[in-house]
């Protein structure tokens, strides 16, 4: 609340900073109050109740294609890149530790290298908390992002595993312990994934079955998803690698398959728990600090850990890159590279790992721990802080920001269509045999399996979206004209419908009867055409703009372009945010144009061979048919629902009321239909 | 006639037609690079679902994505030379060769032809897909058309007239209510054309 009340302090320090200077002056409450730490992050709180929401929330908003498309590195930055950072960060700790630099302490080869593991980890909480404020370009934030979530596989195994040998002993492990080791990776790491996938089959299968109990479908998804993240607990496999497949493979089938408002639902419950649990997250992080008991200082230790993840950070990032970008079709530039390392962030998860170490085995866990803590907040509060700047620093500079004519604006308009027309023709990016492979595969057998039949067959057919679309502009044009008592079509509500209707009132009632008595001769034209042909002028007639003052028409003209030109996609649209749902404008946008598109392709089709247009007019035709018997239906589902919750007397009202809607509902439609029919007829012509 | 091309030592057999040369040939892998043709020749096959080698504007309407694109029919035109009905790849290629980012390692040699992805030619590709009737000018009509297109329904003729009519004073220096290829580029000397209108994967 505090943040949102300033939203300028928040563009400038990240929201998680601000957290974790709240959980310090609360820390600071507390301890004043009882003398010692009640309140601690602890690591089964952190692991089992607050990490797993914030996991799904990124798996189930993930860019499913950005992310699969750049798999392979985000692969190779999660696991080479890891190990290389828990490497070297470990032996660069062990070196300077026997070159003396740490003073003494009672530590070893081993207990460094665990500690290299658990710090080396970039932590995904804090890369959203901060890039949600900094508008990277996509690529660049899903690298980042990717590698964050995918390296827990890596950190798991790196820790179970030396931590195994710390138990063992130095002197016990010999090649066959590193050979497991290496084997446990592999079976961590996909047994994990694959928890998660069949967690996500699961939840696809149960929301296709869902279709009378849509009100518990949301609790379905978090249980599920919850329970993907216990499933793989208890196996010891990854955990987040599960709940992270499980939301990734979920998302477009039950999406599909639920019913839009549980859609809605599940999206903005996800978002509430994932804010609240990295809130909370960061305000521990905070608290747990003000505790003197866990504070061991040593400067050597901290300050060569802090320079070497960020120094290793650096050279691991630029070493991988070079050689990603020999395979790259798109290759990740300079600044990008900088922006990655420097994006590195250490958050919760260290310190709920470093929390977990057992301090009989550990001597020096106070001393681990503390190191942890300060790397979390240097990460992520001066990191955090000076990332924007920093991006912003980095880019070209830009010219002088002047304002752009009428002609500059349209043409940029004009050229991003362009480039997104131009890229859909030539295939994507990236585009290739296997993705099309995979592609056929899922259209053909998962859609069959996963995906209710219903939501399936208004994947297919465009022209099912096309005549959806019709349909609600025959309806508006109906309810309209039984508004005013005739079929006047109008956009704008000033006094020249009157006109309109005074003009056209007669010639309407002409054709009307007419087609409602279903007498289809060569010279009816249909009722679609005529209101098109009539909007122009009457718009033209009435409008009185004042055009005498040129700054206000050039004014006008400037806002107009601004606020109504169609927007492209966007090639660099920040699409992850964990306040901000996206709302559907494009969705409009879209409709629109593609109405506009399938008309105009419709009027050429009629001058076009014969053999086209009948095909596809009959194919919806059918369609067609089976919607006004389905409408009806789900109206009166829907008005049987209002029913149980009122009396005897408002039920007899209702069921009135309810017959002579569905009355001049089947009006509606037949009129429609004859309509349809009446396109047809002409269209045949 | 097929000509089988190595490229990478994998023949790839591309169909070519009589008015094709070997040296037009080579002068395709001047335009784009070989691994690109690979991809872009997948493409056109992928598009040309009657496999007969040319493609036609149904096969370009296949693509969905097209519909929701307001322009997305003047594009399909633009690869259709006038009076031609079917493209085929070595013209689907060099239309999409425009979008190459410039290649600006070489030195301009004024003595080769103009290259494709220049400066110039792509505002040429632009000009094109509002100047429909190939007269070199942009009417009034023509630019209300686009603008009708690019603009949401909201707007009203009027609105759209004044628009197009405030447009064309900007940009049209010798009064002839219409804006040539120079007003054209004079009026978009500012836009980083190269940075516009490439597509990074055809390097």
């Amino acid at each position: 609340m505090v943040v949102e009340l300033n939203h300028s302090l928040t563009s400038v320090i990240p929201e998680s900073a601000l957290l974790i200077l709240i959980g310090w002056i609360l820390g600071g409450i507390i301890y004043g109050a009882d003398k010692m730490q009640t309140f601690t992050l602890t690591p089964t709180v952190f692991f089992f109740y607050l990490l797993p929401q914030v996991i799904l929330d990124a798996g189930y908003f993930m860019p499913n294609k950005l992310f699969f498309s750049n798999m392979g590195a985000i692969l190779v930055y999660a696991v080479i890149g890891t190990c290389w950072n828990a490497a070297t960060v470990g032996l660069g700790l062990w070196g300077c530790w026997l070159g003396g630099a740490m003073g003494d302490i009672d530590i070893g080869l081993l207990q460094f290298l665990l500690f290299g593991s658990l710090i080396a980890a970039v932590d995904p909480v804090a890369v959203i908390a901060v890039f949600e404020e900094v508008h990277v370009n996509e690529v660049l934030f899903i690298m980042v992002f990717g590698e964050s979530l995918l390296n827990d596989g890596v950190t798991v195994v790196l820790f179970n595993v030396f931590d195994a040998f710390v138990s063992l002993g130095g002197a016990e492990i010999d090649a066959v312990e590193i050979i497991k080791g290496i084997i446990s990776f592999f079976v961590v790491a996909f047994g994990g994934s694959l928890v998660g996938i069949i967690f996500a089959l699961l939840i696809s299968l149960l929301t296709r079955c869902t279709k009378n109990i849509q009100i518990i479908e949301p609790g379905f998804i978090f249980i599920l998803g919850y329970l993907s993240y216990l499933t793989a607990e208890m196996l010891s496999l990854s955990a987040i690698l599960s709940i992270v497949f499980c939301g990734i493979c979920c998302q477009k089938y039950i999406n599909a398959n639920m019913d839009e408002r549980s859609v809605t639902t599940v999206r903005y419950v996800m978002k509430v728990f994932a804010n609240g649990s990295e809130t909370i997250i960061f305000v521990f992080l905070g608290i747990s600090a003000i505790d003197p008991a866990v504070w061991v200082w040593n400067t050597g230790f901290i300050l060569l850990t802090l320079l070497f993840i960020f120094v290793f950070r650096f050279i691991g990032v630029f070493l991988l890159t070079w050689i990603l970008n020999k395979y790259r079709l798109v290759p990740l530039e300079f600044i990008d590279q900088v922006v990655m390392s420097y994006g590195g962030l250490r958050g919760a998860v260290a310190y709920g790992l470093v929390a977990m170490l057992d301090e009989n085995k550990f001597k020096e866990k106070n001393l681990m721990v503390s190191t942890t803590l300060i790397v979390v907040y240097f990460t992520v509060m001066l990191q955090g802080i000076t990332m924007k700047p920093l991006v912003t620093w980095l880019k070209v500079k830009r010219a002088a920001v002047t304002e752009l004519t009428l002609a500059e604006k349209i043409q940029n308009r004009t050229f991003d269509h362009m480039l997104v027309a131009i890229e859909d023709i030539s295939g994507q990016i990236g585009h290739n045999y296997m993705r099309d492979k995979w592609h056929n595969f899922e259209e053909r057998w998962l859609c069959w399996f996963l995906m209710k039949p219903s939501a399936r067959k208004s994947r297919d057919y465009i022209f099912n979206i096309f005549h959806q679309l019709n349909l609600k502009d025959a309806m508006s044009y109906v309810k309209e004209g039984e508004r005013r008592g005739s079929l006047a079509f109008v956009r704008n509500e000033t006094k020249a419908d009157v006109d309109f209707n005074k003009k056209f009132r007669a010639s309407f009632s002409e054709i009307m009867p007419d087609i409602m008595a279903d007498n289809m001769g060569p010279d009816h034209v249909p009722l679609s055409s005529i209101l098109q042909d009539i909007v122009p002028s009457v718009c033209l007639v009435m409008h009185e703009q004042d055009l005498t003052m040129r700054e206000s028409e050039d004014f006008n003209a400037h806002h107009l372009l601004q606020q109504h030109l169609y927007r492209g996609r966007k090639q660099h649209r920040h699409r992850y945010s964990r306040s901000h749902l996206e709302t559907n404008r494009d969705e409009n946008e879209v409709q629109e144009i593609f109405q506009r598109t399938m008309r105009s392709r419709l009027e050429s089709f009629k001058s076009a061979k014969m053999g086209v247009a009948p095909a596809k007019k009959i194919q919806t035709k059918h369609q067609k048919k089976d919607k006004p018997q389905k409408m009806p239906n789900g109206n009166s589902s829907d008005k049987s629902k209002n029913h149980p919750y009122g009396d005897k007397g408002t039920c007899s009202l209702l069921f009135t009321s309810l017959l002579h809607y569905m009355k001049w509902l089947n009006a509606c439609f037949e009129l429609i239909i004859t309509l349809e029919s009446a396109v047809d007829f002409v269209v045949r012509l | 006639m097929h000509i089988v091309i190595k490229l990478f030592g994998v023949p790839l057999s591309c169909p070519i037609t009589n008015s094709m040369n070997i040296w037009f040939s080579c002068f395709l892998f001047i335009i784009v690079t070989p691994a690109h043709i690979v991809r872009l020749y997948d493409r056109f096959e992928a598009l040309d679902k009657e496999k007969t080698g040319h493609l036609r504007p149904q096969d370009f309407g296949a693509i969905n994505r097209l519909a929701m694109n307001p322009i997305g029919d003047r594009i399909i035109g633009a690869f259709f030379s006038p009076g031609q009905e079917t493209v085929d790849f070595h013209s689907f290629v060099r239309i999409l060769a425009h979008f190459r980012p410039a290649d600006k390692k070489h030195p301009k040699d004024p003595s080769m032809p103009e290259p494709v992805n220049s400066r110039t030619s792509k505002l040429k590709f632009a000009f094109q897909l509002y100047d429909q009737d190939k007269d070199g000018k942009i009417s009034r009509a023509e630019l209300l058309q686009v603008l009708r297109s690019m603009l949401e329904m909201q707007v009203t003729e009027e609105q759209l007239e004044s628009i197009a009519d405030r447009t064309i004073q900007e940009a049209d220096l010798d009064n002839d209510d219409a804006i040539s290829f120079e007003e054209f580029r004079k009026s978009l000397e500012k836009v980083n054309i190269d940075h516009k209108m490439s597509i990074r994967f055809l390097r």
